[in-house]
């Protein structure tokens, strides 16, 4: 009897440790990652490489101001497509979504979620890049603007069935119309949450790379409309690294460095204020 | 949705119409004759998730549990935090981490060890490349972890804590307890994470193609290289020229879409039928 007491003792301390240490390694991986992007690309991310162009091979320095651009652009213009859509979206599902309607977007939302990035690009390449016959900005912002909009309709969603039903009651009673109540009681009062949801799309689409080969397409010599190719620092970064030269794979790790700590930098910030905002802790 | 579903059908239909059937079942890839078969990057695919899968999901649970019954309440914000923030971290960017320091570490120690020790097996057959099937399904894994913790954590701690105390009130060691009450009721979470997170290894595109060495061929060895539909589709869509090609792409697109549905709808149903009204996860 005192050998199997033994044993289940032994196997209890052996299981737990081994959970122990799966999170250990978990954490261990995001340490080494951010670790070696730091170590890596720190040394090369000066004011050259946001101000600087790409020098010719050889020739050291240099940077990348029109990837950087590029990113912001894409970025930019996905969010001014996507967010007010989702936005839009959102609302909906939360106020008139709960019939078979609702269920249907929210349904397509959440697979949305799923489909994979490069057929989101393989998708918009057909729709814009083919009928436009020209690799373009527009089309790259489109299909990071696809990829945005259900998690920015499912968070708004979320945040405003927060908001306690005696809110709309207590306006609608006073006679204010529908669309009224919406935008003046309900949404400033998921605010917040809203915006943090936001950030997390920016962030999520900033780091994307596989639908922008088939949209944004890159391009060597900055930003020249959008109809035309545009540089984008994810993509530089799999060129750059997936070349033969070291001052290129230098260039990015530098690029990614400064990615990782742009989207650390929000996820982090969004989780804090979301952390004092309705004080749960995650 | 629709509109993409149409739009990919009709842009691969020239494909579609040409290649039949066989598209699915064919091993050659030769864009200057015009034959192309999906078989290897399907394959491929569906090799890497699977090999992810075995890798993350005992990984994921071991995270789950920890967080979800171990941790000190210190320290599971702050673990919890880490390893959530590695499904910020951008694709490019790991699979950058991944070519130039798991990739080394791969070849020389680990396919070395594994060739010389289990080198009977078919699966460790062949010269240690470094890039390859066995390098793309570590780089999924690490990919698929953060989101198969937070739905299998939330679904540890839906628990009903009479559970635990049940069993541990009966003698059980806390692993026992664990293990035989609370990771039952837990099941039908579990398996809705390990679905999501099996979608999203399956799509994975730009770590992968990374990392897994452009080869297309169908062997058991998990050392060669290799290619995903995802990746095929990466490497080669720019420089496709010609109705056919592009088509046979996009049809390899669309097989990758419809797998990845089928997957994430089922994961999706199980999350739902596991808690109604509760929707653990619903924004990973």
């Amino acid at each position: 009897m005192i050998g199997q007491y033994t044993r289940r003792k032994v196997t209890n301390y052996l299981m737990l440790t081994l959970c122990g240490l799966a999170t250990l390694a978990a954490i261990a991986i995001l340490l080494l990652v951010v670790g070696y992007t730091a170590v890596n690309g720190l040394p090369y991310l000066n004011l050259e490489f946001i101000t600087q162009t790409a020098r010719p091979l050889g020739e050291p320095g240099g940077g990348m101001r029109n990837e950087i651009i590029g990113t912001l652009i894409l970025v930019g213009l996905a969010s001014a497509i996507g967010l007010p859509v989702g936005l839009l979206a959102g609302s909906f599902l939360a106020e008139y979504g709960d019939g078979r309607v609702g269920t249907a977007v929210r349904l397509v939302a959440d697979v949305l979620t799923g489909v994979p990035s490069v057929v989101i690009g393989i998708f918009v390449y057909i729709i814009m890049v083919r009928s436009m016959g020209t690799f373009s900005a527009l089309s790259g912002g489109v299909a990071l603007a696809i990829i945005m909009l259900p998690i920015v309709a499912r968070t708004t969603e979320e945040m405003m069935r927060l908001i306690p039903a005696t809110y709309r009651e207590a306006a609608l009673a006073l006679g204010i119309s529908r669309w009224r109540t919406i935008i003046s009681v309900v949404i400033p009062g998921a605010m917040t949450g809203i915006v943090t949801g936001s950030m997390l799309a920016v962030a999520r689409i900033t780091g994307e790379t596989a639908p922008l080969i088939f949209t944004a397409l890159g391009n060597r010599f900055g930003f020249s409309g959008l109809l035309n190719p545009i540089a984008a620092m994810p993509l530089q970064i799999w060129r750059y690294a997936t070349s033969a030269y070291d001052t290129w794979h230098q260039q990015a790790w530098a690029a990614s460095f400064l990615l990782v700590i742009f989207v650390l930098f929000i996820n982090i910030s969004v989780r804090w204020l979301t952390a004092r905002r309705y004080g749960y802790t995650r | 949705m629709v509109a993409m579903t149409g739009y990919l059908l009709e842009s691969a239909w020239p494909a579609i119409t040409r290649l039949g059937v066989e598209f699915l079942t064919r091993v050659e890839w030769d864009p200057v004759q015009g034959i192309f078969g999906a078989l290897p990057g399907i394959y491929g695919t569906l090799l890497t998730s699977v090999l992810a899968m075995a890798i993350a999901i005992p990984v994921s649970l071991g995270v789950a549990i920890f967080l979800a019954e171990l941790a000190p309440n210190w320290l599971r914000g702050p673990a919890s935090l880490l390893v959530e923030m590695l499904a910020a971290v951008p694709s490019v960017v790991i699979g950058l981490w991944g070519l130039f320091v798991m990739v080394p570490v791969i070849r020389s120690p680990i396919e070395r060890w594994l060739g010389q020790s289990l080198g009977f097996l078919p699966f460790f057959q062949g010269p240690p490349f470094g890039v390859g099937f066995l390098a793309g399904g570590l780089i999924l894994a690490i990919m698929a972890l953060p989101i198969l913790t937070a739905i299998a954590r939330d679904s540890i701690l839906a628990v009903p804590s009479s559970q635990r105390e049940a069993m541990l009130a009966l003698g059980a060691t806390r692993w026992e307890a664990i293990s035989q009450a609370v990771l039952p009721y837990a099941r039908s979470g579990i398996v809705a994470a390990a679905m999501l997170g099996f979608g999203r290894a399956l799509g994975e595109t730009m770590a992968v193609t990374m990392v897994i060495g452009n080869g297309y061929r169908l062997t058991p060895q998990l050392f060669s290289p290799g290619n995903t539909m995802a990746s095929k589709i990466a490497i080669e869509f720019n420089e496709a020229s010609g109705d056919l090609y592009i088509g046979a792409l996009v049809e390899l697109g669309l097989v990758l879409f419809a797998i990845t549905l089928v997957v994430n709808l089922l994961g999706r149903i199980m999350i739902r039928w596991m808690a109604p009204g509760q929707r653990v996860g619903a924004q990973q």
